[in-house]
């Protein structure tokens, strides 16, 4: 029992005694709060850089630059009636907010935040947990928020929380695909599903980073894919105000509302530091050496790269307009899974010998040319009636056919 | 005998997903509403995972919510929502006259079955205590390099004949399911 738990954290080495239990305890309650302190700052942080971008002033009023402006807006939805539509499904109105809220805490816990350090004798990983699975946790956590929403949108008894449930679920499924691919791409490379053995193959130095080692395109599909997985702009057809009201929450009011927001704000600060994570070497950077605060150096590397990205996604938003729904479909579905497939397969062959990678890379070229060739005559034959190709399953009657033959000659 | 084998905390782990599973899975049929029904059968599919994590088969578990609760059972969802929820659909018209008895006598034949073989043949429930006889699976990550080297080496045709049936059965679903929007277009001219 003792060495399966050495395997997991070096925490448990020496077995699980009192001073353990309080450590890992303690682990859960600063990466919580850490979390909470973080989305209130994310959220100010948003409405703050959205207001520049747009030359507003933003909030102003609570605290120096208004940076308690959150909390104020927390005490407010908390003070305000709690709604619950007369068409609502009452069980499953209520059990959707924590669908959400739950796998957002609970990515958060795989990341690591930093190196290891020493306290009272014990090695302690800075990420809350270490689970053999690893990066897998994500996926499956965001496997379930996709629950929170469509079950939210459906269970409000209304026309447009439905609509945008169902547009959420066809679009989270469909780039979760090229999500597991892109991260398959990271495992093979390292060898390890753990995320403190991917952050610590990457620890050499920046052209060990797997953005770079990978090459540039699974961290851009990856980019693509989880800002879509987020329902971020410029992939926000889910909460698309000018055709949905609100969304999926448009129903829901007080507490809970809140409950989506902060859970939507903690997975655009959880899917940043899964990026950094993942393909710019999570903690890894120059570390100075001066004593006793060296373990400090990792954690700031850290945060400087996740607010980056955070920062990136607020930028998306200012600057880019929203998807059409079928625009979003095809990015998805015809470029983003054919892409990190090939990619991977690539990567795969490198890593065996490189003969056998120049070797994928001509056989994903072939395929390549062969799926253009499809896209291109695939889309003929959606536009235009003179199609070679005889009709896909409905089967017309041979009158039918001829009726539109002859019908193509008149014209 | 058997209690002396576990200790406490196993068997408390495994009474709680044995009692998710059962629930869910009795949910699952005894739900009025669709949508209820599917949410039992993803506490159902939590119970399994629980199990799996239980018998130190970490990657299974994953696997088992990213593609039973997180993907399919989704799909069961959006195709529920897109035919619409009949909320109080009625289950007291028989569409086919008398498969109730049927369907009673096949459960009974398929229970009996199932018990039949649980009790005499080895093969259907593995050795009786994996830590007395039998391989335990290794732990860690050491478990998805054991599982990865079953399935590519000694599985290998098994896991590419499925990959192949999946492949033809969702090419084949495609096909069926397509409208050709072109025809249309001429169908509503003609």
């Amino acid at each position: 029992m003792t060495s399966w738990l050495a395997s997991v954290d070096p925490l448990f080495a020496h077995g699980v005694t009192w001073a353990v239990v309080i450590i890992v305890i303690a682990k859960v309650f600063v990466g919580f709060a850490a979390l909470m302190v973080s989305v209130m700052l994310m959220i100010w942080f948003e409405r703050k850089a959205i207001s520049d971008m747009q030359s507003r002033i933003g909030p102003q009023r609570w605290g120096p630059f208004g940076i308690l402006q959150t909390l104020a807006d927390g005490v407010k939805l908390f003070f305000k009636e709690d709604l619950l539509p007369a068409e609502a499904d009452r069980f499953t109105f209520k059990l959707a907010p924590y669908l959400v809220l739950i796998p957002a805490l609970i990515t958060f816990s795989i990341v690591p935040i930093g190196g290891t350090v020493v306290i009272a004798g014990h090695p302690v990983l800075l990420q809350v947990a270490n689970p053999p699975i690893g990066i897998l946790l994500m996926l499956a956590m965001s496997g379930i928020s996709v629950y929170g929403v469509i079950l939210a949108g459906w269970s409000s008894g209304s026309k447009y929380p439905l609509m945008s449930a169902v547009r959420a679920s066809a679009q989270m499924i469909s780039y979760e695909a090229a999500l597991g691919m892109t991260i398959v791409t990271v495992v093979l490379a390292t060898g390890s599903l753990s995320t403190h053995d991917i952050v610590m193959a990457q620890s050499h130095g920046i052209w060990h980073w797997n953005l770079i080692r990978l090459g540039i395109v699974p961290f851009v599909v990856f980019l693509i894919a989880i800002t879509a997985e987020l329902n971020r702009p410029p992939f926000d057809v889910v909460e698309a105000e000018s055709e949905l009201v609100g969304g999926f929450h448009t129903e829901y009011a007080s507490l809970r509302f809140a409950l989506f927001f902060l859970a939507e704000f903690m997975n655009t600060i959880t899917m940043s530091a899964i990026i950094v994570t993942l393909f710019l070497g999570g903690p890894a950077g120059w570390v100075p050496n001066i004593p006793h605060v060296r373990w400090v150096f990792p954690i700031l590397w850290f945060l400087i790269k996740t607010v980056g990205f955070a920062f990136g996604y607020i930028w998306f938003r200012a600057a880019l307009p929203r998807l059409r729904y079928d625009q979003l479909m095809n990015l998805g579905w015809k470029r983003l899974i054919p892409l990190s497939l090939g990619w991977m397969l690539i990567v795969a062959g490198f890593l065996i010998r490189p003969s056998w990678g120049f070797l994928m890379a001509a056989l994903v070229i072939l395929a390549w040319t062969v799926l253009t060739r499809a896209y291109t005559l695939g889309q003929g034959r959606e536009e235009s009636i003179d199609s070679i190709l005889p009709t896909v399953g409905e089967r017309p009657l041979p009158g039918r056919v001829l009726r539109a033959w002859t019908d193509r000659e008149k014209d | 005998m058997i209690a002396t084998a576990y200790a406490i905390p196993d068997v408390l782990v495994f009474l709680t997903s044995a009692l998710l599973i059962l629930v869910g899975a009795v949910g699952v049929l005894a739900m009025r509403n669709p949508v209820h029904s599917a949410l039992s059968l993803i506490m159902a599919l939590f119970g399994v995972a629980v199990a799996f994590v239980a018998q130190s088969a970490d990657f299974l578990a994953a696997v088992q919510i990213i593609v039973y609760a997180g993907a399919i059972v989704v799909l069961f969802l959006f195709v529920i929502m897109f035919l619409g929820v009949d909320r109080t659909e009625t289950v007291r018209v028989e569409p086919l006259v008398g498969q109730r008895v049927f369907a009673g006598a096949g459960v009974l034949v398929t229970v009996a079955g199932l018990i039949t073989l649980f009790a005499r043949s080895h093969w259907v429930t593995g050795a009786i205590a994996v830590s007395s006889s039998g391989q335990p699976l290794s732990t860690g990550s050491a478990n998805v390099t054991q599982l990865g080297t079953a399935v590519f080496t000694t599985y290998l045709f098994a896991f590419e004949a499925t990959a192949a049936l999946l492949i033809v059965a969702v090419v084949g679903a495609v096909l069926l399911a397509r409208r050709e929007r072109a025809v249309d277009a001429e169908g509503s001219q003609s």
